[in-house]
């Protein structure tokens, strides 16, 4: 499917499960790949079907040349083994068009000097694929290539050959000629297929004598269903359950070092494979056709892989010096890629596995006694006899799983990075070559040759950029908190010019890709930077880190000067001077950009690898250039040019002041800053007395600050390594013209066009001319973009908007409501937003009274989640009452429910389920009608939240089952959805809570949200909410509030057109919110797509709320947003004032539907006919904007669905847990395909209220979520293994899991349960004999649980409850836990983080616990370890890993008599 | 921002005033400000609100949560920059504007709690000029081009110094002997002490101001000249045709309107005329409860009448804000007690005048009736009552602005009898009105805005930009666009 109005394919995500059988012996059999297929089909539910059930998302295997059985079926003789390879080749099935690219790639074979021996037709039955699929299937067909007699005895240099062959024969052919795999060595069969599908599909792949001794499999789930057999896995190297983050930025590298490559392995013919990257390919196509280049070049497969993603190594005593050097080496010739990734790979020698260095997917594998390997997404693929299971284990962050076949054995990752390490002094080299920033001669740094006064002005400085932005930036070293939404304009509409940086929003990871947590995940971050020139990829040598390294990229003055004075003979510096002269006005922009190239082009020709872009020329005749622009222009000049990598770029620049404009700056090229007018700045603010600071202390905390902010920018995007964002690329442009993005931001995203460089000019000279001439004393000017000033920005809610809209609640009725929509309407919105720009098709009208009522119209409103917590009690109550009272639906917000309000009109229809799932239950869920998973938040998409102690008084704790007075922290992702697959399973919990409700996925509008949506619906969601950028918050970084995600009418626009043409439309309902305030917006919403809308700030308003943005301060003077009970008390909303305000909505509705001739609201959804941009505003027009693709109709037949008609089909029909139900107890067998094991139970035992004891005994390996949301009185004891989100959300059930009986393997030395167990568990208790994952126990907040062992990350944002370890902890143990305790045995210090707990001793209550919970590990799970401990008791060997806050609150629940709030003594810094 | 949470520890707390008994017996100004550690305290009260509705209270667009901040921190020279920012004469508005700002703080949610603004407003700019901040700032290049301003109330001084500064030469014609206008002869001394606005002329001057006072555009200068001589001309003459009372009696001696007693008054104290209008020894009746009318009960008041008696024809308010009319944050309709009335004098509401007697020419009594409160004011039988008057002062308000001029000007008229000017520019090609002759009678500080924004009109349209966008902008951010 080609780019269609807002659907782009460059946005296509995919996700799956993957897996490798192989046999230790090297024998090739037959069993093989029967065992790998069948692990295959015991993976399905990790992939996909589209809108044709049948038609799945991507099957396919790789196996090792299968030669007796390839000799058996070709007609032709076949050289030895080795001597051949084998194109598998996808070919239209035109006959005519098919020959002719035959013919193309049999020319590039015999150009090639190799022999044809000829074609064979692979047999498949077409009608084992979906209809859907077979539409576009190719015809698959088999060439045979000998080789010539020169390579005959090489086999890597015949690999090589065979690599040229198919590049030259790809380039020339283009699109239409896929060639799956091409190699001597492994075959690959795959396909737009289930995984059942695959087997019976390729009968080949049935034939006894297809044989090989691994085979690697791998099944799709693709965000959409655009039809793509090429995009199935495997491709020639790997299988990736992944996702790549910086794939932009590495492209475009990789292009950019094209220029340089060289190889005596391939000579002459390395022009021939360029470009390395195939044009259209996912981001693991990309990362496979680098990962061939770097193997084929003579790199081994571990080594490239150790390149191309690097583990985490820094402060890491378990990595060796070795490897630890040779990590910083290659830094010098490669970014990471970075992002979540399990990738298994094989040469057909060699298989293995890696993880990325976070750990993101999951991975286990298991080795046999009789020498067989299995590795799969999930334990329990195949059905292996427990007492036949050696050893098992797991995927670990960063660590290669490698098993070699020549060798016969796992080779330990210590092992085969050391070997790789070792192979070159990589560390002497760098320690050798590489300079440090630090250590260059200091040097003086320069003054300011304009009074500062005059540069602010120039540079656009502001009043609030002083007070706002910068002065709390170096008084706390934190950028500033906000509150609210952002209700102003659109940089392109505003009327004030905003800088360039304004017009980038950062792009965020939702659903297919989890953002870090950079606080509380540091471990994994890193900001250090690489400036010189890069050397020839395909080599090594010492001379390759001749790098200079920067720690921070953020440089201070002296260190510039260092930099641009660097006098050695490695490091040449060279200052370009971005100003251009103020007299050849704005047409003068585009000629200072081609001198900048030119004198870039000139400064590398004459050896410079520096390139300092600065502005200090600026002045009364020189006018800077934008440096963002700047950086765009030199970079892709660069790129385009072929020399990008001779030289690091770095900015000198007055403009940029803020984490955004930093994080842009890198994002597109530069490798480091220096602020230096923001530095003097603050200098400035000290001087004046405005901070209490000495100058070099404000300074300190600035540059802190900035770094601070960008680990947090780039970790939104799962980011971790800033050199892998340095020109990653990863922002949407909105308002950009196409020319102006195409040429110096190449590959961004513009969607709605926009100014090009002349209105940029225009901007900067009237910003200078603010400067130059004028009074010596001039004051910076007022804008009033974060608080609305008169003579500022414009803000949608102001003084009149607010004051009308309360006054119409309140006895102004409609003719008040009316003046009120009229200036938001037509006055603000023509200024604020796009839908300002649309106004309705002329339409015949119909009478009002035939229009459906507005009762009718409300059912479809809902309010936006806001939590208790955030919102007083009393503000929350009445919107879910006065909700209930009109038929719409009100949200809980991440915040719980009061039990007391389930039964009554103050209940919440909608139950949201957030990262940090305070409050959610099994009764929780169970009492919804809706079941809302939040993946984004407008206000700060990629960001996790935080509640201050202050306000989690006793109510507030009760209900999140937390502590009072302990701040709780919301981590960025949902630690178990890293995916889209892992989405699809949350979606399956809930619906095994609480089959009656619907579930819907909450995401925010950015670049690719239709293309997440379209996942989500496959995912099963009944409903799915795109959020605006627009959107509120009870506290958020400014820079969030500004700069991230999109307006909703761009992101429901690409989701309608998205879902439409993938079919998937008519089972989802679609919901859009973002300041939605009058019957003008809900109508454009619904044309737009909208089935449902959604309100937050505009029902509050009507409760009083005055937009103070005071919400993160507890200060709301009208008892809104504060816990405080003496403001509280000054609440005066009533639910009638919201009733009122969505009828008036409803009213106004329903005048515009009759006036477009529209009787029911279902028939507005999807009709972007009834809309036109309104060309009588012709402001926006003069801006280059350009609304077609946001209007464009989506190419579909006639009749086809534009809004939900039909309900998803539901997946519980063959649960498991039905007869679990009906029996109420007993034994029962278990597959990694019983998911969800005891939800839908305690769904049952909830909803109906029944008593009594539910036990289960339960055999085999368990599917993920095993033991979810288990309410009180059930317990599952499970005797094998289990999955990821093992008791997730667990209610008060008890779970134990142990070896079968006949387990050959000591239990405490192998896995024996997945990532992140016992998520957001708030009561029971569970048992784990043996080893856990990554993040076990994160945000429990009242389980108890004994596990033998835990991964990274373990009892991370715990709240509440006791986790015993009775054996090793991963790194990282404890980040972010402010409530309950863990005992730990012996814990080694460095692997806890400190930030929150002190480590102590146990005192006598302590130990009763863990004796209790040991005893009663004994008893459920069997442990000898446990048993030991006991007999042998050393209280001595545990750690008390205790949160400061945690003991704090405990100390004053003692002793003030069990009440144990804090009160409101600590404020929160703003 | 304040202190947070300040706001709920701290009342309000309005200025001091001196003891209406001892005031009346004096012309100095009676209103003071707080000792600055209790002022700081109120204003740390503000909030620093996201939508400041005080701000947008005020017609000048203080930047008040900026200021009040500045002061809460002890930063007052930076305050005065801030507030001058947006107002050329804090020190007029500190004294003479009813602070809609205050009636609209989001903290007068609950009613009287307002932050007091007014207050801080006043003791910066009294900051200011004691430690010698306010200075001259003559523009640092001069266009060479001339602007005639007509009048010298606050709307022609702000005009006038405004584009002083941006390098205009501008000359004011004020008909009176001394500049500032109402400021200058209507209100009193003890409201304003004129040396405060004469200080403000001797900035002016400095910065290139060119007074003409006793010059009568249209008597003394013929207009068409006028235009001649100057690049533009800026009308801001105030509107200062007074309502008049059409009843029986209206011609006796010793009806007056209330300006000219004012006048009389206010030269009299300021020395510069011996006599004039008295109220000493007189029962006096002043018609018209606003704040002109309060003035003249203040004036009468230090004069020792016999009585001193205010009456308003509509009915009186409610005491408290009466939310279904006026909510927050507009301008409550309630019952207000001025100044005047706290240092004597009685008050009546709901009273139609029927008409006025006298003997020998001069008025002797008045006589009234009381009125149903609101339009149509029907008369309530029964209740008519008279009251010895010997001094009758007519303060109903204004109509607006003289016509003469104006035709003389050629400048149209709009349907209240304003000048006609939009966009400031007249009908008249180069002619500007401002303040209450565009857009008529009202505060002090819609005058001062008024000369503000026309100055930028006139500016734009000597640049040859044509008439100025209409625009939410302010001078600095208009001229940051272009």
């Amino acid at each position: 499917m080609k780019k269609q109005g807002l659907y782009d394919p460059a946005y296509e995500h995919d996700a799956c499960g993957v897996a490798f059988v192989a046999r230790l012996d090297g024998r090739r059999s037959h069993e093989t790949v029967d065992r790998a297929l069948r692990a295959l089909g015991n993976l399905e539910h990790r992939g996909a079907e589209g809108a044709d059930a049948e038609t799945g998302d991507g099957a396919g295997i790789l196996v090792q040349m299968p030669d007796v059985f390839l000799r058996g079926v070709v007609p032709f003789e076949l050289p030895p083994p080795g001597r051949y390879g084998v194109a598998v080749s996808f070919l239209p099935q035109d006959a005519e068009r098919r020959r002719l690219l035959e013919q193309t790639l049999e020319e590039a074979a015999l150009a090639e000097g190799q022999q044809l021996l000829g074609w064979r037709d692979v047999p498949v039955r077409a009608e084992e694929a979906g209809s859907h699929a077979r539409l576009f299937a190719p015809a698959m067909r088999q060439l045979f290539v000998g080789a010539s007699a020169d390579l005959a005895g090489d086999p890597l240099a015949f690999e090589r050959k065979l690599y040229v062959i198919r590049r030259v024969a790809e380039r020339l052919a283009g699109e239409e000629l896929v060639i799956p795999s091409f190699s001597a060595r492994t075959l690959v069969y795959k396909g737009m297929l289930t995984a059942p599908q695959l087997a019976r599909y390729f009968p080949d792949l049935s034939d006894e004598r297809f044989a090989s001794a691994l085979a690697l499999v791998h099944s799709r789930y693709s965000t959409n269903t655009f039809p793509s057999w090429e995009l199935a896995h495997p491709y020639r190297l790997i299988a990736h359950n992944g996702e790549i983050n910086t794939l932009r930025g590495n492209v475009n590298w990789i292009r950019a070092r094209e220029s340089q490559l060289a190889s005596e392995l391939f000579g002459d013919d390395l022009p021939k494979v360029l470009p390395v990257i195939r044009a259209n390919g996912s981001d693991t196509a990309m990362l496979d056709n680098v990962l061939e280049l770097l193997v084929l070049a003579g790199r081994s497969l571990p080594h490239a892989l150790m390149m191309m993603v690097p583990e985490a190594y820094e402060g890491r005593p378990d990595v060796s010096d070795e490897v630890r050097g040779f990590y910083r080496f290659h830094e010098c010739l490669t970014e990471a890629w970075d992002g979540p990734a399990a990738i298994a790979f094989t040469d057909g020698t060699v298989i293995g596995a890696t993880l990325d260095r976070n750990g993101l997917r999951p991975g286990r594998w298991l080795e046999t006694t009789d020498g067989w390997v299995v590795m799969a997404s999930e334990t329990g693929v195949l059905d292996i006899p427990a007492s036949q299971i050696r050893r098992k284990g797991r995927l670990q962050p960063g660590r290669l799983f490698l098993v070699d076949l020549a060798q016969g054995r796992i080779v330990p990752d210590a092992e085969v990075k050391q070997e790789v390490a070792t192979r070159r002094p990589y560390g002497e080299w760098f320690e050798r070559e590489h300079v440090r920033l630090a250590d260059l001669p200091r040097r003086a740094p320069r003054e300011l040759h304009e009074p500062l006064r005059r540069l602010q002005l120039a540079f656009g400085y502001t009043q609030e950029d002083m007070k706002v932005m910068l002065a709390p930036l170096a008084a706390n070293g934190e950028e500033a908190i906000g509150s609210m939404g952002n209700d102003t304009p659109l940089a392109v509409l505003s009327e004030r010019r905003p800088l360039l940086y304004s017009y980038f929003k950062q792009l965020f990871a939702q659903v297919t890709n989890p953002p870090i947590d950079p606080i509380r995940e540091a471990v994994v971050m890193s900001v250090r930077s690489l400036v010189g020139s890069e050397r020839n990829l395909l080599d090594e040598t010492p001379e390759h880190a001749r790098q200079l390294v920067i720690d921070n990229p953020i440089l201070r003055d002296d260190e510039l000067e260092s930099l641009r004075q660097v006098d050695s003979q490695l490091f040449k510096a060279h200052t370009v001077d971005i100003t251009w002269p103020v007299a050849d006005g704005a047409e003068g922009l585009d000629p200072a950009l081609e001198r900048i190239c030119a004198e870039a082009d000139a400064a590398l020709a004459d050896g410079a690898n520096i390139l300092i872009l600065s502005d200090r020329a600026v002045g009364p005749e020189r006018v800077p250039i934008p440096s963002l622009l700047a950086v765009g222009a030199i970079h892709h000049h660069l790129v385009r040019a072929g020399t990008r990598l001779q030289a690091g770029l770095v900015v000198e620049s007055g403009e940029p002041r803020s984490v955004q404009s930093v994080a842009v700056l890198i994002g597109y090229g530069a490798a480091a800053v220096n602020p230096y007018l923001m530095l003097a700045t603050i200098a400035e603010l000290v001087d004046a007395g405005r901070l209490d600071l000495p100058r070099g202390e404000a300074e300190e905390r600035a540059l802190k600050a900035i770094g601070k902010g960008l680990s947090k920018t780039i970790s939104k995007m799962g980011i971790s390594a800033l050199s892998s964002y340095c020109g990653a690329q990863v922002f949407e442009a909105v308002g950009l013209s196409s020319e102006l993005v195409e040429r110096h931001f190449t590959g961004t995203a513009s969607r709605i066009g926009g100014i090009g460089t002349l209105e940029i000019a225009e901007g900067a000279l009237a910003r200078h001319a603010r400067a130059y001439p004028a009074g010596s004393e001039e004051l910076l000017p007022v804008v009033g973009l974060y608080a609305w000033r008169r003579d500022g920005e414009h803000h949608q809610w102001n003084p009149e908007t607010i004051a009308l809209l309360q006054h119409a609640v309140r006895g102004g009725g409609r003719p008040t409501y009316e003046q009120f929509a009229q200036l938001v309407n037509d006055d603000s919105a023509r200024r604020s937003t796009l839908r300002g720009l649309l106004r309705f098709a002329e339409r015949e009208p119909v009478p009002l009274d035939e229009v459906e009522p507005a009762a009718e119209i409300v059912k479809r409103f809902s309010t936006g989640a806001m939590s208790l917590g955030s919102l007083s009690r009393e503000a929350h109550e009445t919107l879910a009452v006065a909700m209930n009272r009109i038929g719409g639906r009100s949200n809980t917000g991440e915040g719980g429910e009061d039990p007391a309000r389930f039964g009554d009109e103050r209940r919440s229809k909608i139950k949201q389920v957030a990262s940090g799932r305070f409050g959610v239950n099994i009764g929780y869920l169970a009492n919804a009608d809706e079941l809302q998973i939040k993946m984004a938040q407008g206000a700060k998409p990629g960001e996790g939240g935080q509640l201050p102690g202050h306000k989690v008084d006793p109510y507030i704790a009760s209900i999140r089952f937390t502590t009072p007075g302990v701040g709780l922290i919301s981590p960025p992702p949902h630690h178990d959805i890293y995916s889209i697959e892992d989405l699809k399973q949350l979606i399956y919990d809930l619906r095994c809570a609480n089959p009656n409700a619907r579930v819907s996925v909450k995401l925010v509008a950015e670049v690719g949200v239709g293309t997440v949506a379209a996942g989500v619906v496959k995912a099963n969601a009944d409903h799915v909410l795109i959020s605006g950028h627009d959107g509120g918050t009870g506290a958020s970084p400014i820079s969030s509030i500004l700069h991230a995600g999109v307006p909703w009418e761009i992101g429901l626009a690409e989701t309608q057109q998205t879902l439409v043409l993938n079919g998937l439309r008519s089972r989802v309902w679609v919901q859009t919110d973002g300041q939605l305030k009058t019957g003008r917006d809900v109508v454009i919403a619904a044309l737009l797509g909208a089935d449902e809308v959604g309100f937050a700030t505009a029902p509050l308003v009507a409760t009083g709320c005055v937009m103070m943005r005071a919400c993160h301060l507890n200060t709301c003077p009208v008892g809104v947003a504060t816990q405080d009970p003496e403001l509280r008390a000054r609440f005066q909303g009533k639910p009638e004032h919201v009733i009122e305000y969505m009828f008036h909505v409803a009213e106004d509705v329903r005048r515009i539907m009759a006036s477009l001739g529209v009787r029911r609201f279902e028939e507005l959804v999807g009709r972007v006919d009834l809309l036109e941009p309104d060309r009588a505003l012709e402001h926006w027009q003069r801006r280059g904007i350009d609304l077609t693709n946001l209007l464009r109709a989506p190419d579909v037949p006639e009749g086809t669905p534009l809004r939900r008609t039909e309900p998803q089909a539901s997946p519980l029909a063959d649960a498991l847990d039905w007869r679990l139900i009906e029996a109420g107890g007993g034994r029962f067998e278990v597959r990694n395909v019983n998911r969800t094991v005891g939800g839908l139970l305690s769904h049952h035992v909830v909803s109906r209220g029944l008593e009594g004891e539910w036990r289960y005994e339960l055999h085999g390996s368990a599917g993920q979520s095993f033991g979810a949301w288990l309410a009180p009185g059930v317990e599952l004891t499970l005797y094998g293994d289990a999955n990821d989100y093992a008791g997730k959300g667990l209610s008060g059930g008890v779970i134990a899991v142990r070896p079968p009986e006949d387990a050959a393997f000591a239990a405490e030395e192998n896995v024996i349960v997945g990532n992140t167990v016992l998520y957001g568990a708030t009561a029971g208790r569970a048992f784990f004999r043996g080893l856990a994952g990554e993040r076990f126990a994160v945000r429990n907040s009242g389980a108890s649980a004994v596990v033998e062992g835990v991964g990274d990350h373990g009892c991370e944002y715990m709240t509440g409850g006791r986790v015993v370890v009775i054996g090793p902890t991963g790194r990282n143990f404890a980040a972010g836990m402010s409530g309950g305790i863990a005992y730990v045995l012996d814990l080694d210090p460095a692997r806890c983080n400190l930030q929150l707990v002190a480590l102590e001793e146990l005192e006598e209550d302590d130990e009763r616990t863990v004796r209790e919970l040991l005893a009663e590990h004994v008893d459920r799970t069997g442990s000898p370890v446990a048993e030991r401990l006991l007999a042998e008791w050393e209280p001595a060997r545990f750690a008390k890993v205790m949160p400061h806050d945690y003991k704090r609150a405990l100390g004053l629940t003692v002793s003030a008599g069990g009440i144990g709030f804090l009160g409101t003594e600590t404020e929160e810094a703003a | 921002m304040g202190r947070l949470g300040a706001f709920k520890e701290l009342g309000r707390c309005g200025p001091p005033e001196r003891d209406p008994r001892e005031r009346v017996n004096d012309f100095r100004e009676f209103v003071g400000t707080l000792p600055l550690s209790e002022l700081r305290d109120q204003a740390s009260r503000c909030m620093e609100c996201g939508v400041p509705f005080c701000h947008s209270g005020c017609p000048l667009g203080n930047l008040i949560p900026d200021w009040n901040d500045l002061v809460y921190r002890d930063r007052f020279e930076e305050a005065i920059r801030e507030l001058h920012r947006t107002n050329n004469f804090p020190e007029f508005t500190g004294r003479l504007c009813p602070a809609p700002c205050e009636a609209a703080c989001v903290l007068e949610i609950r009613e009287g709690n307002a932050v007091s603004i007014k207050q801080v407003e006043l003791a910066i700019v009294n900051r200011a000029w004691e430690e010698g901040w306010i200075v001259p700032r003559p523009a640092q290049t001069r266009t060479g081009r001339t602007v005639a301003v007509i009048g010298s109330g606050p709307a022609g001084l702000a005009c006038a110094q405004q584009l002083a500064r941006a390098g205009e030469d501008v000359v004011v014609y004020e008909r009176d002997e001394a500049g500032g206008g109402l400021v200058r002869l209507g209100v009193p001394e003890f409201k304003i002490e004129k040396r405060l606005v004469e200080r403000r002329l001797d900035q002016l001057r400095a910065e290139g101001v060119e007074f003409r006072f006793g010059v009568d555009v249209g008597a003394d200068v013929d207009p068409e000249e006028l235009r001649a001589a100057h690049d533009a001309v800026v009308v801001a003459t105030g509107a200062r045709v007074p309502r008049d009372l059409p009843v029986p009696g209206r011609e006796l001696d010793g009806v007056h309107f209330a300006m000219e007693y004012l006048y009389d008054r206010a030269r009299i104290v300021a020395g510069t005329q011996e006599r004039g209008l008295t109220a000493a020894g007189k029962h006096v009746v002043v018609i018209g409860g606003g704040d002109t009318g309060a003035d003249c009960v203040a004036h009468a008041n230090r004069e020792r009448p016999a009585s001193v008696t205010q009456i308003e024809l509509l009915g009186e308010p409610p005491a408290s804000r009466p939310d279904d009319l006026t909510p927050w944050p507009r301008w409550p309709m309630k019952l207000r007690t001025s100044y005047a009335l706290a240092e004597g004098g009685d008050r009546s509401f709901a009273i139609s005048t029927t008409h006025l007697s006298g003997e020998g020419g001069r008025v002797r009594a008045i006589h009234w009736q009381r009125n149903s409160g609101a339009p149509p004011f029907d008369l309530v039988p029964g209740t008519e009552e008279s009251r010895p008057a010997e001094l009758v002062l007519l303060a109903m308000g204004f109509l607006g602005p003289e016509a003469a001029l104006l035709e003389r000007l050629g400048v149209d008229r709009d349907n209240r009898g304003n000048a006609d000017a939009p966009r400031f520019h007249t009908s008249a090609e180069g002619v500007f009105a401002a303040g209450d002759a565009r857009r008529g009678q009202s505060l002090v500080v819609w005058a001062i805005d008024e000369g503000r924004r026309c100055a930028a009109a006139v500016r734009s349209w000597l640049d040859g930009r044509g008439e100025a966008e209409p625009t939410f902008l302010s001078e600095a951010a208009v001229r940051a666009a272009e």
